[in-house]
C-alpha cells in the first residue's frame, strides 16, 4: 500500500465547504415552515413539579406551544431512562429539561422560556463527591463491562514489605465537553416517519434509540449528520436535544429546530465525572514495581448509573506481583455524567503517571528509566503477550527528540529570570479496539467509484481517511472515489468513539471493495453500476480477544513563575505507536488535539460547583477556560512508523484519545520539577502556586 | 429574547433626549457585554439607542498636552494610536491585555468603562444577585467567590469591576465628559465609579440617561514610563485575577511621583492612593514597593476562596514598578 493513498497527507475532503460556510450543520438546512425550539432547565436540584403556568408564555408573540410532562407525546421505556424526557414531574437534578418552547423565531422560543412559570417541591440534595460519601457503593461493573474490582497477589503485603512505598491521593473535578458546535438537531415528522438533521457521533445508533422512544420503526428514522463540530465523547449516543426536538415536533405537528445554549452544556448531556484516586506504588530499590493499588472514586446520578473505569488504565500498564484496583460510586442529584475523550483512561492515567512520577524521585530513579524498566510484554490483566507494545521506543524516541538526557532531577534547580523551569514526562495507553461495520462499494460505467457507510466525520478528518482506505482497497487513485458518510439511509455503522471509528469503518470498506473487485473480476468497465456490500459483524466478533494497545510518550517543559505562581509550557512533545497513520495531516491533529486538552485538564479546566444551587455556576466559556494557543509556545506530535497484524484490515489503533491519556500527568510532573510542589488536585491554577518561591 | 426598537440617532442630544424619554432604553456601542446580558436576559432593555455612528470616534492632542479620546473610539485603534503608545503606554498595555482582537475591534472606550461585573451569580438569573435584583441577596458572598473583591465591599455585594482600561485610566487621573439632560458634565474618573454599599446596582455616578462622550487624559510627563501588568488564570483571553496600572517618575532614585491602580480587587478600578504616599518622597527599592502594597492592601478583607489576591496584588505591583525603575 505503500504507493497509495494510505499514509498520504490529503487535505479534509470537506475543507473548502467548511471554510467557505457552505457545509450544512444540524440546524443549517433550510426547511419550510420551521419552527424554533427552546429547552426550559428545571430551576431546582431535586423535587416534583406541582404546576406549570403556560399562560403567559402562550400569550407571548410568537409563541406556539409549551411542551411539558402534561402534555407531550408518550415515550416508551429505554435503556437510557434520562432521555425519557418530559415524561414525569419528577426532577433529578438542577438543568433537567422540564419544558420545551416551541416559536416562529429563535428569540420568541427563548423569551416564551423565561415566561413559563414552573412551581417545585423540593427536597434535600447532595452534589458533592466526597471520599467519605455515605452512598458509596460498589457497581456490578464499570464501563463498558469491565470487573469493578480486581486483585493478583497480595496487595497489602506485598506493599508492606516494599523498601520504596508510594501512598498519594488525586483529584480531578468536572469537565466539560464542550464541542464547537452545540447538541443541535431539526426534526421533521412525515407520515409516521421522522427524518432528523443532528449533530452526533453515531448516526446509526442515535436511529435505534430515536425508533425505540417514539415505537416506530427504524426504517421509517432517517438521521442525518453530515458535518458535526465535535464532540468528545458527549455526542456518543443520542442525547437530550434531539429527543426533545422530535419530542417537540410531534406535538406542534410542525418542523423544530432545535440548538443548545453554551449555557445549557454544561451537565445535561454529560460531562467527565469528578474523580478521587488513591494510588499505592511499591518498589524495590532498583525501581522494580512490586506492589500497585488504585482505589478511584467517582459519580453517578440517581437517574442512570455511569461508571467511569477509572483505574482500569492501571491494569495493564505496568507490571507488579501484587496488584488491586477497585471502583467506587456515589449516586447524586446530579446529571448523569458521561464519556469525554478518553473516559477512564485519561483520569486514571493522571493519576497513575504521577504516582509514578512521585515513585521514581522515591527511589531516586529517572522517571523515563522507571517505566523503561516496568515494561511488560505481557499484559498483567490478561496474562497474555500484547499484540505490540512500543511504549519503551515512545520513551527513547521522545526522550531523545526532548533532550532528556541531559536533566538534572533535582527539582527546582533551574531557573530563567523570574521563572523556575522543570520537565515532565508520562506514559499512554488507550485500547485498540473495532466495532462490527457494513458498507457499500459501487462501480459505475464512467471508471468511479462510490462508497456508502454512515461513518460520522466530527472534526477529526475521518471522511478523507475511509476515503483514502477506499482508494487503496479499490486500486484506483482516490480522484475516482467518491465517499458518502453521515446518513442512515448508507449502510449501518458505529459511533465515532472509543478510537475506533476507523478501524471499524475502514474494515467493511476494505471488505466491500474486495467484494466488488471480486465481481468487475472478469471485465473491464462494467456497463451499468455494479455494487458489493460488506458485513463485519461475524469477523470483528470471530476477532480473538487479544490485548491491543495503542502507546505513547509525552514530555513537557514548564515555567513557573516565583511569585505569581503563573505556569506557562515551553514545549509539550508526544510520541506515539499507533499502529498505521492513514491520513499525517489529520493524525497530527488528532494527537495535538488530544495533548492540548490535556493540558487544558492540568491547567485550566474546571466545573466549580456550588452546592446551594446544585450546579456549576461557570458555565460559558469565559468563566470554564480551556488552554489558549499564548499557554504553550511549541507542540510537537511524533509517530513510529508501527506495524500489527493482529488489528485490523486496514492495521490502525486509532488516535482520537492517545494524545489526551497522560497528557495531564507530564504536565503536573513538570511543575513539580519546577518548584518542587506536587499539586495533587487539578487544575495546577496559580492561587495553588503563588509565592512558591516561599512554598517549598 | 425581549423584543426590542433600535435607534440611530443623529446627535448626541438626539441620543440623550430618547433616554430621557425612555425609562428601559440603553446605549449600544460595541456590544461586547450588553448583548450577551441580553441573551441571558440580565438586561433587558425596550430600546437600543446606537452610538457608534455618532461622531466621537476621534482622539485628539489638547493644547494643554493632554489627549482627548472620544467616547466611540474602538479599544483596538486606541491601542495602535501612536501618541498613545508613546505618550501613555499604561493605557495602550491595559487595551491590549484586554480580550480578544476580535472583542477589541468592536468595543468602545465607553463602552468599556460601563461594562457589567462578570461575577458568575450576576449573569445567571437563577441566582441570588442584589445588583441584577435589588433584595434578592448575594449569591457569592459566601458562594464561588474565587475572582470576586478583596476590598470595599459589601454585604449586599463583592462583585469586582472587570474593565482593564478603567484602571489604566484611574491612574492617570482621567477625566470622563459626559452628556446628561441639561447638558455636558465632566467627571474625575475617581469620581465615576461607586463602592457597592446597600445599592449595588448603582454602578456609577453618572445620572440615568448619561451618555459618555469623551474621556481626557491629563498632560501627565511622567507617564510615558508606564506600564500595566495583568495574571489571569491563562495566558490570554481572560479577565484578571490581578492587575495593576503604574507610572514612575523617579528623581535620581527619589520617587518624585507614581499612578498606582489595581484591577479585580474591588467593585470599582482601585486607586492606590496609600501605596502612592508610602512610595512618594521615598528613595526606591523593591522593599519599599512591596511595603507600599501592604499599606494599600491593609484593610483588604478577602473572602473564603480569593485570600490569593493579596500576595498577587502584592507581587505584580513590586514587579511593576521595579521594571519601570530600572528602565
Amino acid at each position: 500500500m505503500s504507493t497509495g493513498a494510505v499514509g498520504r497527507a490529503y487535505p479534509r475532503l470537506e475543507g473548502p465547504a467548511k471554510v467557505t460556510g457552505t457545509a450544512r450543520y444540524a440546524v443549517e438546512y433550510p426547511v419550510d415552515g420551521i419552527t424554533y425550539g427552546w429547552a426550559v432547565p428545571s430551576a431546582v436540584v431535586r423535587g416534583r413539579i406541582t404546576r406549570i403556568d403556560t399562560t403567559e408564555a402562550l400569550a407571548s408573540p410568537g409563541v406556539l406551544a409549551v411542551v411539558h410532562h402534561g402534555n407531550a407525546p408518550r415515550m416508551a421505556p429505554g435503556p437510557q431512562p434520562e432521555l425519557r424526557l418530559l415524561q414525569e414531574p419528577t426532577v433529578h437534578y438542577r438543568g433537567q429539561y422540564v419544558a420545551v418552547v416551541v416559536a416562529t423565531s429563535l428569540e420568541a422560543a427563548r423569551e416564551g422560556a423565561r415566561l413559563v412559570r414552573i412551581d417545585y417541591d423540593t427536597g434535600p440534595h447532595s452534589t458533592v463527591l466526597t471520599d467519605d460519601h455515605p452512598g458509596l457503593y460498589k457497581p456490578d461493573q464499570v464501563n463498558p463491562s469491565y470487573p469493578t474490582d480486581t486483585a493478583e497477589g497480595d496487595f497489602d503485603a506485598g506493599y508492606a514489605a516494599a523498601p520504596v512505598r508510594v501512598d498519594v491521593t488525586y483529584r480531578t473535578p468536572a469537565y466539560h465537553n464542550n464541542p464547537m458546535e452545540p447538541h443541535a438537531t431539526t426534526a421533521q415528522w412525515h407520515d409516521g416517519r421522522l427524518l432528523v438533521h443532528d449533530s452526533n457521533q453515531g448516526a446509526s445508533s442515535v436511529r435505534a434509540t430515536l425508533a425505540e422512544l417514539f415505537e416506530v420503526s427504524p426504517e421509517s428514522v432517517r438521521v442525518v449528520t453530515e458535518h458535526v463540530g465535535g464532540g468528545f465523547g458527549s455526542k456518543g449516543y443520542a442525547k437530550a436535544a434531539v429527543v426533545l426536538t422530535a419530542l417537540a415536533a410531534r406535538h406542534v405537528d410542525r418542523p423544530v429546530k432545535l440548538a443548545l445554549t453554551r449555557q445549557q452544556l454544561f451537565g445535561p448531556i454529560g460531562y467527565r465525572t469528578p474523580t478521587i484516586q488513591r494510588v499505592r506504588l511499591a518498589s524495590d530499590a532498583d525501581g522494580r514495581l512490586t506492589a500497585i493499588c488504585h482505589d478511584a472514586i467517582s459519580q453517578t446520578s440517581t437517574i442512570h448509573e455511569f461508571a467511569e473505569q477509572t483505574a482500569v488504565y492501571t491494569r495493564s500498564m505496568y507490571a507488579a506481583p501484587h496488584r488491586r484496583t477497585t471502583h467506587r460510586l456515589v449516586r447524586l442529584d446530579v446529571p448523569t455524567p458521561f464519556w469525554m475523550r478518553a473516559p477512564g483512561e485519561c483520569p486514571g492515567a493522571y493519576a497513575l503517571e504521577s504516582a509514578v512520577d512521585e515513585l521514581a524521585i522515591a527511589v531516586g530513579m529517572d522517571p523515563v528509566e522507571l517505566r523503561i524498566r516496568n515494561d511488560t510484554e505481557v499484559d498483567p490483566d490478561q496474562g497474555q503477550p500484547f499484540t505490540s507494545r512500543n511504549l519503551v521506543t515512545c520513551l527513547r524516541e521522545g526522550a531523545q527528540r526532548f533532550g532528556w538526557a541531559d536533566r538534572d532531577p533535582t527539582p527546582r534547580a533551574r531557573r530563567d529570570g523570574r521563572w523556575l523551569v522543570g520537565t515532565g514526562v508520562a506514559g499512554s495507553s488507550y485500547p485498540a479496539r473495532a466495532r462490527p461495520s457494513s458498507a457499500r462499494a459501487t462501480a459505475r460505467p464512467d471508471g468511479s467509484f462510490l462508497v456508502q457507510i454512515n461513518a460520522t466525520d466530527i472534526g477529526t478528518g475521518a471522511r478523507t481517511a475511509i476515503w483514502q482506505v477506499a482508494a487503496d482497497a479499490l486500486g484506483v487513485p482516490p480522484e475516482r472515489v467518491e465517499i458518502h458518510i453521515g446518513d442512515t439511509t448508507l449502510p449501518t455503522a458505529p459511533v465515532a468513539g472509543g478510537s475506533m471509528g476507523t478501524a471499524s469503518w475502514s474494515w467493511a470498506v476494505i471488505r466491500a471493495a474486495q467484494a466488488l473487485r471480486e465481481k468487475l473480476r472478469d471485465g473491464g468497465p462494467p456497463t451499468g453500476e455494479v455494487t458489493a456490500e460488506a458485513d463485519t459483524t461475524e469477523e470483528v466478533g470471530g476477532q480473538p480477544a487479544l490485548p491491543r494497545y495503542a502507546y505513547g510518550a509525552h514530555f513537557v517543559e514548564v515555567r513557573v513563575d516565583a511569585d505569581t505562581g503563573e505556569v506557562r509550557l515551553n514545549r509539550m512533545l508526544g510520541v506515539f505507536a499507533a499502529g498505521r497513520v492513514v491520513n499525517p495531516t489529520t493524525a497530527r491533529s488528532q494527537l495535538i488535539g488530544g495533548m492540548t486538552m490535556g493540558l487544558s485538564m492540568a491547567l485550566h479546566e474546571e466545573g466549580v460547583l456550588d452546592e446551594r444551587y446544585g450546579d456549576w455556576v461557570n458555565h460559558d466559556l469565559a468563566t470554564y477556560h480551556i488552554t489558549g494557543c499564548a499557554d504553550v509556545e511549541s507542540i510537537e506530535a511524533y509517530w513510529l512508523d508501527e506495524r500489527d497484524d493482529e488489528l485490523n484490515p486496514a492495521g490502525v489503533k486509532g488516535l482520537g484519545e492517545i494524545g489526551i491519556v497522560g497528557a495531564a500527568a507530564a504536565v503536573a510532573n513538570a511543575v513539580h520539577h519546577a518548584t518542587g510542589v506536587r499539586i495533587r488536585e487539578l487544575p495546577i491554577r496559580l492561587d495553588k502556586l503563588i509565592g512558591v518561591s516561599d512554598l517549598a | 429574547m425581549r423584543a426590542f426598537r433600535y435607534h440611530r440617532p443623529a446627535d448626541v442630544a438626539e441620543a440623550v433626549a430618547v433616554l430621557a424619554a425612555e425609562p428601559q432604553a440603553a446605549y449600544l456601542g460595541g456590544g461586547t457585554n450588553l448583548v450577551d446580558l441580553m441573551k441571558l436576559g440580565v438586561q433587558r432593555p425596550d430600546v437600543l439607542v446606537d452610538v457608534t455612528r455618532l461622531p466621537l470616534d476621534t482622539v485628539e492632542g489638547l493644547p494643554d498636552g493632554g489627549l482627548r479620546i472620544g467616547a466611540t473610539v474602538r479599544n483596538s485603534d486606541l491601542a495602535a494610536h501612536p501618541v498613545v503608545r508613546r505618550d501613555y503606554p499604561v493605557l495602550a498595555r491595559a487595551l491590549l491585555a484586554a480580550a480578544s482582537g476580535q472583542l477589541r475591534n468592536m468595543a468602545t472606550t465607553g463602552g468599556n468603562l460601563l461594562q457589567r461585573t462578570r461575577c458568575v451569580y450576576f449573569q445567571d438569573t437563577g441566582k441570588a444577585c442584589n445588583k441584577r435584583e435589588p433584595g434578592s441577596g448575594c449569591a457569592a458572598l459566601h458562594g464561588q467567590n474565587r475572582d470576586l473583591a478583596v476590598l470595599d465591599w459589601s454585604e449586599q455585594c463583592v462583585a469586582t469591576h472587570p474593565s482593564d482600561l478603567a484602571v489604566a485610566l484611574a491612574a492617570l487621573d482621567t477625566v470622563v465628559e459626559v452628556h446628561e439632560a441639561d447638558g455636558p458634565r465632566d467627571i474625575p474618573i475617581a469620581d465615576v465609579y461607586r463602592s457597592p454599599g446597600t445599592h449595588p446596582e448603582r454602578e456609577t455616578t453618572l445620572a440615568r440617561g448619561a451618555l459618555i462622550t469623551a474621556v481626557r487624559l491629563p498632560p501627565l510627563p511622567a507617564a510615558r514610563r508606564s506600564t500595566y501588568l495583568k495574571v489571569r488564570d491563562r495566558a490570554s483571553f481572560a479577565f484578571a485575577v490581578g492587575s495593576v496600572a503604574a507610572v514612575l517618575d523617579l528623581d535620581g532614585d527619589v520617587v518624585r511621583d507614581v499612578r498606582l491602580a489595581y484591577g479585580a480587587v474591588a467593585h470599582r478600578p482601585w486607586r492606590a492612593y496609600r501605596a502612592e504616599e508610602e512610595l512618594r518622597g521615598r528613595p526606591f527599592s523593591r522593599e519599599l514597593a512591596a511595603r507600599a502594597a501592604d499599606a494599600e492592601l491593609a484593610e483588604a478583607r478577602p473572602l473564603r476562596h480569593n485570600g490569593f489576591k493579596l500576595p498577587l496584588t502584592r507581587a505584580i505591583t513590586v514587579r511593576a514598578l521595579t521594571e519601570l525603575a530600572s528602565s
